[in-house]
């Protein structure tokens, strides 16, 4: 059978500042029989988005196609002049983009955007085609297939735009769509419903598709191939299973490697003494009014316990409200309610009211490597300042105490008179932990410290982390959005959705029934490593997130009322849920008793493969 | 300067949550925040040119003066009054339309204003009439071929025009129009505006001589504008949906630059109320500009106060439409 | 560098030569009527013309631009650390400190630079100091303006989140954490604000408001000779292109550094 997509020797250089060229796709090849999904998976700069777009005849500014051939269909993509190439995009090649919050634009409605494509290229009446959308719409399992179009994409949420994109996409019928990790803006509980979404259309359609991504788990859902990049070259490709079970190269089994972390060893004992008590904390941001609460209320009604020596790992997704509470524990965002004791003693939750003991004794690291090392200082001034200004330490043996700091963390002593520019985002982060360290802390706030890396990379840092925890026997706080991570290395964990602590416990508790039914959707959103895994989920995990500015539940209501598959009419959506203590010490914020949960949710888990019962074991 | 306005955060007051980031509210809030602005402005004007200086009267009357004469004059004046009150006085004045009585010609304010006044308007609508058509056009066209030739021809041009002073653009026009040519008078002091011919030979050269910096400054604050939106995904989004660079440029980025386009105009046009002065100094025009340089030579302060409020709330005037402008443009806000 | 920011580089160096060494090379000294011919022509005895007294213009303008220069430098550095230390204050400070500066700073901006200039001479009358002043004035507002927005952006940055929750004092993150990171972008400002200033003064000396006689500036040099326009003297239009070569300049150099082409005039 000869392939729809052929793609031969393909380069693509990018110019640089001084007029010379350097190649970031090199001599890429491969070729895609008609209705299947080739996946692209590397890291950030493998060239996998170039490639993409390459087969739209496109290339960033900057860039430029430099040799090779791409053939769809009869077409020869690299020949064609523009006319030609306005002619193709969108109607024999059609694209789908990372963010759709960026991708649409905001000054149109969503139904202009969707039927575009079909009105540039002709290949339907503007009728035709909303009626044409409004299909692919309900087929997408979106809300109000009808009155949707009539939007504009602030209207409705970042789940649902995605879908709406795959609309767009597919309103010519294309005979290739190219989707460029259409799902790595979102939180994994969203996601779940989107990849479902596109399953299910370029199924029915028999689409041909290239789909970009970092993430192999996601890739095993929806590709039949998979083509391994990095740093531009081809690594590997294969059919789906095979890169998955028996990857040949060293460079995808490092990434398989990466895409399932194990268990670091535990922290101390758990009863061990409380380091840090959070009680009835309540913070928020805006304009503090009569009653001394924020006009936004990031917060609610938060308790936590970090016990001396161990690690806390903190989930949930945007909006979740975890960046702000490790922000009022350093001191960042005032408390408006409630009170953090530190070793029993109150900390003031006023930066100005700190003394400067307590800020040693409590270091913050950001999530952002490319923006929390000051661009203007060197690793040296970076790291001699925490050394200054808590220890009092200059000179001679603040040099001594930088490079023995570097070497903690695993960097050559040279680095010290780099600038952070000339570091990559790995290195970063660890100068980042770095300057933490210096100060000696009891307690390091860890704010999504890997989710910026790629995963090879965030993998290092994390066994890092584990390897200082146990040397230096310090406390973390690990804030992420990611439960895997967060399985990795923390002893407790807590799960915080919309601001509430809807469930918490042991690291074993987030591995077996019962949980809270947010926990439940959180744990079984995240994609596995093996195919098959998206098809063998129940149809249905969670009701749709509401689009934004719908409104949240009334306060002292549960906070995950409207997307709950389990509420209670007339109880839940009438009275605050309680805070019930399990059995084991687990916590969960819900009207439903653990054994009615674990109920619902070990049905659930016995299907196809049960997760669930493999991780018991494992943990 | 657009980065920055758009940074100035919304001033808040004690209002319903739910009043707030509606359309109604943020156009309130502008309207009444320029307002504050304006009595600003005016406090600082009236301090600078009512309580600082010292005696106006001595001033007027000169070292010659009588202690009667000029006893006489602060009355009529209301000079012997403290200064807030004098404050109070003037900005009831400013209300009412009573500008006060000019020193030198000793005729109402008002009066003196209300035969310029119009005729500044009228050479600053012309030359917005001109220059707003030429500005968008060169801006958009060079966005669309950014990097190209045509686009660094006109950068060029643009980043000299806007620092050209502009008796240098007068002047050569003068002496290539005036002098060398002799198609046009030099001077527009007869303000014949009779027939077509009269009214073109009237304003060629100072409408030229004003839109050649105008012209400049809002072709280059339009093409920052559209070239911040030609880089957004959603550009990118169209270009790969096939559509032709006229359509992304015009259809896509176009309707998000509205508000910073609207913004480049105001700034723009702000200007001529600087380079007014200039230019109806240099050609003889009888506007507001040429009247408030006599005041400043002369000293007329009451004169000096009523024009530069003038300026003052013409330059906040299109700050105001710009604003709104952006508003009323942003579905976002439109449709909440 | 590009070729336009080649020119501009060797122009601002030339001028700036001219104000440093431009008395001692003169021709002639700067009041000395040396020609019978006024309005003269350019000549191998006076490269560009005479005035209408029968003055040097090479050796008015060499003088001249001293003025100009040393004027304007002052005005634009008072301008550019006045608003640069004031936006670093607001931007560190927050709060209501914030939001009581860029009100009041607001309202300076809506005062066009050159009303205020006019209103100031009417009320002060003019002299060098009060030119100097006048000018640092209008241009603090917008100095401001760019660099609070600057230090704005960089104060949410998590390395300045990240001094503040070490518990560094206001001052310290404000002068090591911030200031280093927008000292680039603030000197394109302050060679902005130079040309605005320029353009100011020479205005205001056209206007017979400026710098008065019996010194002269660029701009002063185009009013005292603007009767010989009509016959096409080289003495009113030399000044003029003197102060646009001046100005274009700088403007290309800053536009060959910054490297982005989107920075525009403001006022």
């Amino acid at each position: 059978m000869s392939a729809l997509v052929e793609v031969q020797g393909l380069s693509v250089v990018v110019r640089n500042a001084d007029g010379g060229e350097t190649a970031i796709v090199k001599d890429v090849s491969f070729s895609i029989p008609k209705g299947r999904v080739l996946a692209l998976i590397g890291e950030s700069g493998s060239g996998k988005t170039t490639i993409a777009l390459s087969l739209l005849g496109y290339a960033r500014r900057g860039c430029r196609i430099a040799g090779g051939s791409i053939r769809i269909g009869e077409t020869q993509v690299l020949d064609l002049d523009d006319e030609g190439l306005y002619a193709l995009r969108g109607a024999k090649v059609s694209y789908i983009a990372q963010s759709a919050a960026a991708a649409f634009n905001p000054m149109k409605t969503i139904m202009d955007q969707v039927v575009e494509g079909a009105v540039i290229h002709g290949t339907a009446t503007r009728a035709a085609a909303e009626a044409k959308a409004v299909e692919l719409f309900a087929a997408l399992a979106l809300p109000d297939p009808k009155g949707i179009g009539a939007r504009y994409p602030h209207q409705v949420s970042g789940g649902q735009l995605q879908r709406l994109m795959a609309a767009m996409a597919l309103i010519t019928d294309p005979e290739l769509v190219v989707l460029d990790e259409p799902t790595t803006a979102l939180d994994v509980t969203t996601q779940i419903e989107v990849l479902r979404a596109f399953k299910k259309v370029v199924r029915e359609r028999g689409a041909t598709a290239v789909y970009v991504s970092h993430d192999l788990a996601v890739v095993a859902q929806m590709a039949d191939q998979i083509l391994v990049l990095s740093d531009g070259e081809m690594r590997e490709i294969g059919a789906t299973d095979d890169i998955l079970v028996r990857p040949r190269h060293a460079y995808t089994q490092s990434l398989l490697a990466a895409a399932a972390p194990q268990p670091r060893g535990e922290g101390a004992a758990k009863d061990a003494a409380a380091l840090l008590e959070i009680r009835g904390l309540v913070a928020g941001y805006g304009r503090v009014g009569a009653d001394g609460m924020p006009a936004t209320r990031v917060l609610d009604d938060i308790d936590l316990t970090i016990a001396r020596g161990r690690t806390l790992g903190v989930i949930g997704e945007s909006g979740s409200g975890k960046t702000t509470l490790a922000r009022v524990v350093a001191g960042l965002v005032p408390a408006a309610r409630g009170s953090v004791l530190f070793e029993g003693q109150p900390l003031p939750t006023n930066l100005t009211e700190r003394t400067r003991e307590q800020f040693r004794r409590i270091q913050i690291v950001f999530q952002n490597a490319d923006t929390v090392l000051n661009p203007a200082h060197s690793i040296a001034r970076i790291l001699a300042r925490p050394l200054a200004f808590y220890h009092g330490v200059r000179g001679e043996e603040a040099a001594k105490r930088i490079a023995r700091l570097l070497d903690l963390v695993k960097l050559p002593a040279t680095l010290a008179t780099r600038k952070p520019a000339e570091l990559s985002g790995g290195q970063k982060q660890r100068v980042n932990l770095a300057r933490a360290l210096a100060a000696e802390p009891d307690l390091i706030l860890c704010d999504e410290v890997t989710s910026a890396l790629d995963t090879v990379v965030g993998a290092a840092v994390l066994d890092l982390l584990a390897e200082l925890r146990r040397e230096l026997g310090v406390s973390l706080m690990f804030i992420s959005h990611d439960i895997s991570t967060v399985r990795a290395v923390c002893d407790d964990v807590a799960v915080l959705y919309s601001g509430c602590k809807v469930d918490s416990g042991r690291r074993k508790d987030i591995a077996a029934p019962p949980f809270h039914p947010y926990a439940d959707l959180l744990i079984s959103s995240v994609p596995e490593l093996r195919s098959g895994w998206l098809d063998g989920l129940p149809a249905r995990l969670a009701v749709e997130a509401p689009a934004p500015g719908a409104g949240k539940p009334p306060p002292g209501l549960c906070t995950f009322l409207d997307r709950c598959p389990v509420r209670i009419a007339g109880l839940c959506d009438q009275v605050a849920p309680p805070r019930r203590i399990l059995e084991g010490g687990k916590e969960i914020l819900c009207h439903h008793t653990g054994a009615e949960l674990e109920a619902v949710q070990v049905t659930k888990a016995s299907g196809p493969g049960s997760r669930r019962r493999d991780e018991t074991e494992r943990i | 300067m657009a980065e920055a306005r758009a940074l100035a955060s919304p001033r808040r007051f004690a209002v319903p949550a739910r009043w707030r980031g509606t359309i109604a509210w943020l156009v309130a809030n502008r309207l009444a925040s320029g307002a504050l602005t304006l009595v600003i402005v005016s406090m600082v004007i009236f301090v600078i040119t009512g309580w600082l200086p010292g005696d106006a009267a001595q001033e007027a009357l000169g070292q010659s003066a009588t202690p009667e004469t000029i006893a006489a004059l602060r009355a009529q004046y209301g000079l012997d009054k403290p200064p807030h009150i004098r404050y109070l006085h003037w900005l009831q004045g400013l209300l009412t339309g009573n500008l006060g009585q000019s020193f030198t010609a000793n005729l109402p304010v008002t009066e003196l204003i209300a035969g310029r006044l119009p005729k500044s308007l009228l050479l600053a609508a012309v030359t917005a009439a001109v220059s707003v058509p030429i500005a968008l056009t060169i801006g958009i066209l060079s966005a669309m071929w950014r990097g190209r030739a045509l686009d660094r021809a006109l950068n060029l041009a643009t980043l000299s025009m806007v620092a050209v002073p502009e008796f240098l653009v007068a002047t050569i026009a003068v002496l290539v129009f005036a002098v060398k040519l002799q198609w046009l008078p030099a001077l527009s002091n007869a303000v014949d505006v009779s027939t077509p011919a009269q009214f073109v030979r009237t304003y060629a050269m100072p409408v030229l001589t004003l839109c050649f910096v105008v012209i400049a400054q809002m072709a280059r604050m339009t093409r920052a504008a559209v070239i911040d939106q030609l880089s957004a995904s959603y550009v990118e989004m169209a270009v790969l949906k096939g559509a032709r660079p006229a359509r992304v440029a015009l259809r896509h980025a176009l309707p998000n630059a509205i508000g910073p386009i609207a913004n480049a105009v105001a700034l723009s046009l702000s200007y001529l109320l600087g380079g007014v002065v200039i230019v109806e100094t240099i050609f003889n025009y009888p506007g507001l500009a040429s009247l408030m340089v006599d005041a400043v030579t002369n000293r007329d302060m009451p004169m000096v106060q009523a024009c530069a409020m003038i300026f003052c709330f013409a330059y906040l005037l299109l700050v105001l439409i710009a604003d709104l402008v952006a508003i009323l443009s942003n579905p976002r806000l439109r449709h909440r | 560098m590009s070729l336009a920011g080649k020119i501009g580089l060797f122009f601002v160096v030339a001028w700036l030569l001219a104000a440093i060494f431009g008395p001692s090379i003169a021709p002639h000294p700067v009041g000395a009527v040396v020609s019978p011919d006024v309005f003269g022509a350019f000549s191998s005895a006076y490269p560009l013309g005479t005035d209408y007294l029968g003055r040097d213009m090479l050796s008015r303008i060499l003088y001249g631009s001293r003025f100009t220069i040393g004027l304007a430098l002052v005005a634009a550095i008072c301008a550019s650390v006045t608003g640069t230390t004031i936006a670093l204050v607001a931007a560190t400070a927050g709060g209501w400190v914030d939001e009581l500066i860029s009100r009041l700073m607001d309202a300076l901006i809506s005062i066009p630079s050159k009303m205020l200039a006019l209103v100031m001479v009417a009320a002060f009358g003019s002299s060098v100091g009060l030119l100097i002043l006048t000018a640092a004035v209008s241009y603090t507002p917008g100095a401001f303006r760019i660099a609070r927005s600057l230090a704005v952006n960089v104060r949410t940055l998590e390395y300045v989140l990240a001094a503040r929750a070490r518990g560094e004092r206001l001052p310290y993150v404000g002068v090591v954490e911030i200031l280093p990171n927008m000292v680039n972008p603030m000197l394109a400002d302050f060679g902005l604000r130079f040309v605005f200033v320029v353009l100011l003064l020479s205005g205001m000396s056209f206007l017979g408001l400026g710098v008065q006689p019996p010194d002269a500036d660029l701009g002063s040099l185009v009013r005292e000779n603007i009767s010989g326009l009509f016959e096409g003297a080289p003495a009113v239009v030399v000044p003029a292109i003197a102060i646009a070569t001046l100005t274009v300049s700088v403007n290309l150099l800053i536009d060959s550094f910054s490297g982005r082409t989107g920075r525009v005039a403001e006022n």
